[in-house]
C-alpha cells in the first residue's frame, strides 16, 4: 500500500454507473425543444473549379429555414495551426476532396434539411485528380492550394550533429523503406453538435469534441464573435483518439445557421461522414539509414519521410515534425537528419491519431533495429539495452529525460513473457518478437503560439464542507480523465473520493488546451492538483488561526484533520457546528475532527473557499526551428513483447499473446492505466493487420463503414499483460505522466519483428494482409526452390 | 401514412403510431427517449445498438419498428431495478469495462443474452459472443474479465 488513500488505486470511474445504466448522455442524445435540423451539402467530386451555386430550389422547399454558403459564412481562413489555415467554412472557388462542404441547409427536421441539400444545384468544371503524392510531386502538377507550390503543405529539414561524418565511421549502414496506408479513428461515437444563438447573442456549442478550448477560439473566428460569447460545452464522448481534436465544419455550419434562424441547429454524421471528415493518420513512407558501431552502439539516423496529406493542412504541420523528432528517444542517438514533406492531393485531409505522427516511424525504425541487431548477432533485448537513454539524459534534439523507465519496461517485458525461453525456439509459422516506444507526455507548447496557461482549474467548496466540486475545462472523451482528476482533487485535499464532484469539458469552467498529444494527466493533474491544494490551505488557515496553532501542525487524510502535536482541543469547534446542524443525524461526537467541519467554519470566516490551480509547462528548450514539435514537458517509454502464429498456407496471422510494459510515471487509477494500454493495442493490432482506407481512380473512398473498414473484434484481440512500470516523474502531479497515446508505439513493430520470427520474411509495407503475407510466404518459397536447384 | 403498433418495452406496453420505414432505434430513441440505445453506424455493424429481442439481441438500426409488432424488448434501461444496477452492469464498472461507454449498452445487451443461455461461459464463449459489438477504447479483456466475473457468481444483485 502507498501512503494515499485515493490515487494509485483501483477505484471504479465515476461515469461508469452512468454509461452502465444508459444515462450517460452523448450529444445525439440531446435535443433542445425547438432545434432546427441541418445538413451540409458535400462535393461529389474530387477535385473541381465551382462555377455556379443555385440554391433557389433548395429555398423553396417547405420546411427549410436557412440555406447558407461561402457568401454568407464569408472567407475567414481556419485550420489547426495558424501557420497552415487553409481552410474555409465553405468551398467558395472549388473544391478539393469528395466530402468538402459547399453549402448547409437548417430545416424543420432531418429528412427536409437533407431534400433541400439534394436540390442544391451546382455547376462544377471538373480538374486534374491528385490521388498519390507522385502525382502530386510531379512537376508541373496542377495547385490544389495556390499558395503552396508543388503542392507541399510543409517541410521539414534539420540536422543534429553530422550524419553524413559518422555515418561514414559506422561497421554497418542500413537503409530500408517502409510504408503503411492511410487509417481512421475509427470511434465509435459519430461527432455531433447542437449549435444555439441565443437573444442576447451568445453562442453555445454543444459538441463530442476532444478539444472545447481550441473549438471555441475557432468558431469565434471564424464567425467573427469575441472569444467571451462563445461557450463550447462537450457531453460525454464516445471515442476521440485524435480526429476530433479540432474544430470541424459541422460545429461552424451549426452555429451560423443558428445565428440565421435565431433556433437551436443540431446536425450528427453519419458514419461514412465521420470516415470522409478523417483527419486520422497519414500515410507515411520512410526512408531511413541507421549507422552502428560492430559494438552494438547506434550512432546516426539519416531519415527522409513523405507524408500524404490529403487536401488540408490540419494537424499535418506537427504531424510531419514528429515524424522525425519521435526518433530522438528512447535510444542515445548523437547524429540525426530528417527531411520530410507533407503533400496535399485530393483526398480526406489527414491530422492526429493516437501516437501523433511518430506510429509508423516508430514501426520503421524498430524493425530495422532488429536487422541490425541480428546482423551484428546481438539479442534484440541487448541491443535495445545497449543503447537506451536513462534518466537525466538529453536527446541529440533536445528533449530531457527528466524521468524514464526504460530500462524497467524491457526487463518486465522479458521476464513476464518468457522471452529467454521461447527466443529462436518457437517452430516455423510461430514468432515471438519486441519493441520499445516513446512518447510525449502532453506538447510543450499550445497550438496557436500563446504564453496562456496550457490549463486553469478550480476547486470550490460547499458551503456546508461536506463537498469539492472541481470544474475544469479538460475533456473526458472515454480515457477517464474525469475519475482520475477527482481522485487528484480527493488526495490533494484530504477527502474521500465520495465527496469530489466533477464538471469538466465547458469552456466557462476556465481554460483547458484539452485531450491531444497524451497531456492532461500531466498538465491538467497539475493544475487540478493545486487547485486543491489551494482549497486545503485555505481551510487550514482559518483552523489554525481559530485554534491558535500553526498550520504545519495539521493535515487532512481522507476526511480527517489530523493534529500533529497533543492536547489540541476542537470543543467549540464542533459544539458551534452541532448547534447549526440540529436535527442532522450524521452529526460528530467523539469522532476526530472532519475536514467538513473545518471547511465549515472557513466559509463562515470568509466566504465561499474557491482553490485555483494552473499550469503552463517550463521553458523546455530547443532554439531550432521545429523545436516546439517534440518537446514535453516528460517523455513516456514502453516495451512489449508479441506472439503470435501465420497460417503458413493463406498468411492468415493471429496474435496470440502481448506483454506491454509503459511508464507512466506514477498511476493515478491503475485500472484506466491498463485500460489505456490494451486500448493502444488493439488500436495498434488493427493497424498492422487490416486497417486501410481505399479510394478508386475518382477519388471515391471505397470502404467508408465498419463492414469493410475492419477494426478488431474481441475474436481478433488476445489477452494482454499489461505491466505499470513507475518512474516517478518530478514535473508532474504525484509523480505522474502519459500513458494515452504512448502505448500504442510498440504494438506494430513488436507484430513486425514477430511476424520475421515466425516466416524469415520482413514486410516493409503495411498492413499485414493474409494477401500481403501469403505472397510474400510464396515468393520465399520459390526463391529458396531456385536456390536449391542451382546448387 | 403512420402505422399503429404494440410494443413492450421493458416491461411496459406501449401503442404507437409510427411510419412505415421508421427503424426501431429511431423509435425507441425519438418516440421514446430511451436514449441508452446508441447508434454507432446505423448499418447493422458495430453493435452499438444492441437490444434484446424476444430473448435475442438483435441490432436495432437495421429493423423498422413495425417489425417489433406485439414482441418483447429489453433496452439497457430494463436492466436497472429498484435494488440497483444488475450484476452485468456491476461488473462493468467494478471491472473497468467502461471507457468512453458508447459501446456499453450493447455489450452489457449482448452478454446478458449470452449469460441467460450459458450460464457459465468459457473466455471463447464470450468473445464469441460480444464479437458483432465493437469497442475501440477498452481492447475487451476487461469486458470479457467482467462477464466472466458474473458468470462465476463474484458479482451478485
Ligand atoms: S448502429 Fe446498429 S449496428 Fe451500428
Ligand atoms: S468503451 Fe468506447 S467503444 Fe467501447
Amino acid at each position: 500500500m502507498t501512503q494515499y488513500h485515493t490515487i494509485n488505486s483501483r477505484a471504479p470511474r465515476i461515469d461508469a454507473p452512468d454509461k452502465a445504466s444508459g444515462k450517460a448522455q452523448f450529444i445525439d442524445d440531446l435535443n433542445m425543444s425547438d432545434q432546427l435540423h441541418g445538413a451540409i451539402l458535400q462535393s461529389p467530386l474530387a477535385h473541381a473549379r465551382i462555377v455556379k451555386i443555385d440554391t433557389s430550389r433548395a429555398r423553396k422547399l417547405p420546411g427549410v429555414k436557412a440555406v447558407v454558403t461561402a457568401e454568407d459564412a464569408g472567407l475567414v481562413q481556419y485550420g489547426v495551426s495558424p501557420a497552415r489555415y487553409d481552410e474555409t467554412l465553405f468551398c467558395h472557388d472549388k473544391v478539393r476532396y469528395i466530402g468538402d462542404e459547399i453549402a448547409a441547409v437548417a430545416a424543420v427536421d432531418r429528412e427536409t434539411a437533407l431534400a433541400a441539400v439534394s436540390l442544391i444545384d451546382v455547376e462544377y468544371e471538373e480538374l486534374p485528380l491528385l490521388l498519390s503524392v507522385e502525382e502530386a510531386m510531379k512537376e508541373g502538377a496542377p495547385l490544389i492550394h495556390e499558395d503552396y507550390p508543388g503542392n507541399i503543405c510543409a517541410e521539414v529539414h534539420q540536422e543534429f550533429g553530422d550524419v553524413e561524418a559518422a555515418l561514414a565511421e559506422c561497421d554497418i549502414v542500413r537503409t530500408d523503406t517502409f510504408m503503411n496506408k492511410m487509417q481512421n479513428c475509427a470511434f465509435l461515437e459519430p461527432q455531433g453538435c447542437i449549435g444555439h444563438y441565443d437573444h442576447r447573442g451568445y453562442l453555445t456549442l454543444y459538441s463530442s469534441t476532444q478539444t472545447p478550448h481550441y473549438v471555441q477560439r475557432t468558431v469565434a473566428m471564424t464567425l467573427k464573435m469575441p472569444i467571451g460569447k462563445v461557450r463550447v460545452v462537450k457531453p460525454y464522448v464516445g471515442g476521440g483518439f485524435g480526429a476530433k481534436a479540432s474544430a470541424n465544419a459541422m460545429e461552424m455550419v451549426a452555429c451560423l445557421l443558428s445565428m440565421k434562424t435565431g433556433k437551436p441547429v443540431k446536425m450528427v454524421f453519419t458514419r461514412e461522414q465521420v470516415f470522409l471528415q478523417a483527419r486520422g493518420r497519414h500515410k507515411f513512407v520512410h526512408t531511413l539509414t541507421t549507422g552502428a558501431k560492430k559494438d552494438g552502439t547506434v550512432v546516426a539516423l539519416k531519415h527522409n519521410c513523405i507524408l500524404e496529406g490529403g487536401a488540408y493542412a490540419s494537424f499535418g504541420i506537427a504531424t510531419v515534425y514528429y515524424a522525425g523528432s519521435l526518433l530522438g528517444g528512447p535510444y542515445k542517438l548523437q547524429h540525426m537528419k530528417y527531411d520530410a514533406y507533407r503533400v496535399y492531393t485530393n483526398k480526406p485531409a489527414c491530422g492526429a491519431q493516437r501516437g501523433h505522427g511518430g506510429v509508423i516511424a516508430r514501426a520503421a525504425w524498430e524493425q530495422q533495429l532488429d536487422v541490425i541487431a541480428e546482423e551484428l548477432g546481438m539479442d534484440p533485448v541487448e541491443f535495445r539495452f545497449k543503447n537506451m537513454m536513462n534518466n537525466g539524459d538529453t536527446s541529440c534534439n533536445d528533449l530531457y529525460m527528466s524521468s524514464f523507465g526504460m530500462r524497467e519496461c524491457v526487463e518486465a517485458v522479458r521476464d513476464k513473457s518468457g522471452w529467454e525461453r521461447k527466443r529462436g525456439t518457437l517452430p516455423r509459422g510461430k514468432g515471438i518478437g519486441m519493441a520499445c516506444g516513446f512518447f510525449v507526455s502532453g506538447a510543450g507548447f499550445p497550438i496557436y503560439r500563446s504564453e496562456t496557461f496550457h490549463c486553469t482549474a478550480t476547486v470550490k467548496l460547499s458551503e456546508d464542507g461536506g463537498a469539492a466540486h472541481l470544474y475544469t475545462a479538460s475533456a473526458e472523451i472515454g480515457q477517464g480523465s474525469d475519475t482520475t482528476f477527482a481522485m487528484i482533487t480527493a488526495e490533494a485535499l484530504g477527502v474521500p473520493l465520495n465527496a469530489v464532484k466533477v464538471s469538466s469539458g465547458d469552456t466557462d469552467f476556465g481554460v483547458d488546451l484539452g485531450a491531444y498529444s497524451s497531456r492532461q494527466t500531466l498538465m491538467t493533474g497539475f493544475a487540478v492538483k493545486h487547485a486543491a491544494e489551494d482549497a486545503k490551505r485555505q481551510v487550514l488557515e482559518v483552523l489554525a488561526d481559530k485554534l491558535r496553532i500553526s498550520v504545519s501542525d495539521i493535515d487532512v487524510k481522507d476526511g480527517t484533520v489530523i493534529f500533529k502535536g497533543p492536547g489540541i482541543t476542537f470543543r467549540t469547534i464542533r459544539n458551534r457546528y452541532r448547534k447549526e446542524h440540529r436535527g442532522w443525524t450524521d452529526m460528530p461526537d467523539d469522532a476526530p475532527l472532519s475536514f467538513a467541519e473545518a471547511a465549515r467554519l472557513a466559509f463562515i470566516v470568509k466566504g465561499t473557499v474557491i482553490g485555483q490551480g494552473e499550469y503552463r509547462p517550463r521553458w523546455l528548450g530547443g532554439k531550432f526551428k521545429g523545436a516546439a514539435v517534440g518537446t514535453s514537458p516528460a517523455y513516456g517509454c514502453s516495451a512489449q513483447v508479441v506472439e503470435l502464429r501465420v497460417d503458413m498456407e493463406t498468411g492468415q496471422i493471429t496474435i496470440d499473446n502481448m506483454t506491454d510494459a509503459h511508464d507512466c510515471g506514477f498511476a493515478i487509477n491503475r485500472t484506466s492505466v491498463e485500460g489505456q494500454m490494451q486500448g493502444s493495442l488493439l488500436m495498434g493490432l488493427g493497424e498492422a493487420l487490416f486497417e486501410e482506407v481505399k479510394f478508386d481512380q475518382k477519388g471515391r473512398m471505397l470502404n467508408p463503414n465498419f463492414g469493410e473498414y475492419k477494426i478488431p473484434t474481441a475474436l481478433d484481440m488476445p489477452n494482454v499483460t499489461p505491466i505499470i512500470v513507475e518512474s516517478n516523474e518530478p514535473y508532474g502531479p504525484y509523480g505522474a505522466k502519459e500513458v494515452g497515446e504512448g502505448a500504442i508505439m510498440p504494438t506494430i513493430p513488436a507484430i513486425l519483428n514477430a511476424l520475421y520470427d515466425a516466416t524469415g520474411i520482413r514486410f516493409h509495407e503495411l498492413p499485414l494482409t493474409p494477401e500481403r503475407v501469403y505472397k510474400a510466404i510464396k515468393e520465399k518459397q520459390c526463391e529458396a526452390k531456385a536456390e536449391r536447384g542451382r546448387k | 401514412m403512420k402505422i399503429v403498433i404494440n410494443v413492450t418495452v421493458n416491461q411496459k406496453n406501449y401503442e404507437l403510431a409510427v411510419e412505415p420505414n421508421m427503424t426501431l432505434v429511431d423509435m425507441l430513441r425519438e418516440e421514446l427517449r430511451l436514449t441508452g440505445t446508441k447508434k454507432g453506424c446505423g448499418l447493422g455493424e458495430c453493435g452499438a445498438c444492441t437490444i434484446l429481442l424476444d430473448g435475442q439481441p438483435v441490432s436495432s438500426c437495421v429493423m423498422l419498428a413495425v417489425e417489433a409488432h406485439n414482441r418483447k424488448i429489453v433496452t439497457i434501461e430494463g436492466l436497472e431495478t429498484e435494488k440497483g444496477l444488475h450484476p452485468i452492469q456491476q461488473a462493468f464498472v467494478e471491472k473497468g469495462a467502461i471507457q468512453c461507454g458508447f459501446c456499453t449498452s450493447g455489450m452489457v445487451l449482448s452478454a446478458k443474452a449470452l449469460l441467460d443461455d450459458h450460464p457459465h461461459p468459457d473466455e471463447q464463449d464470450i468473445r464469441k459472443a460480444i464479437s458483432g459489438n465493437l469497442c475501440r477504447c477498452t481492447g475487451y479483456q476487461k469486458i470479457v474479465e467482467a462477464v466472466q466475473s458474473v458468470s462465476e457468481g463474484e458479482q451478485t444483485s
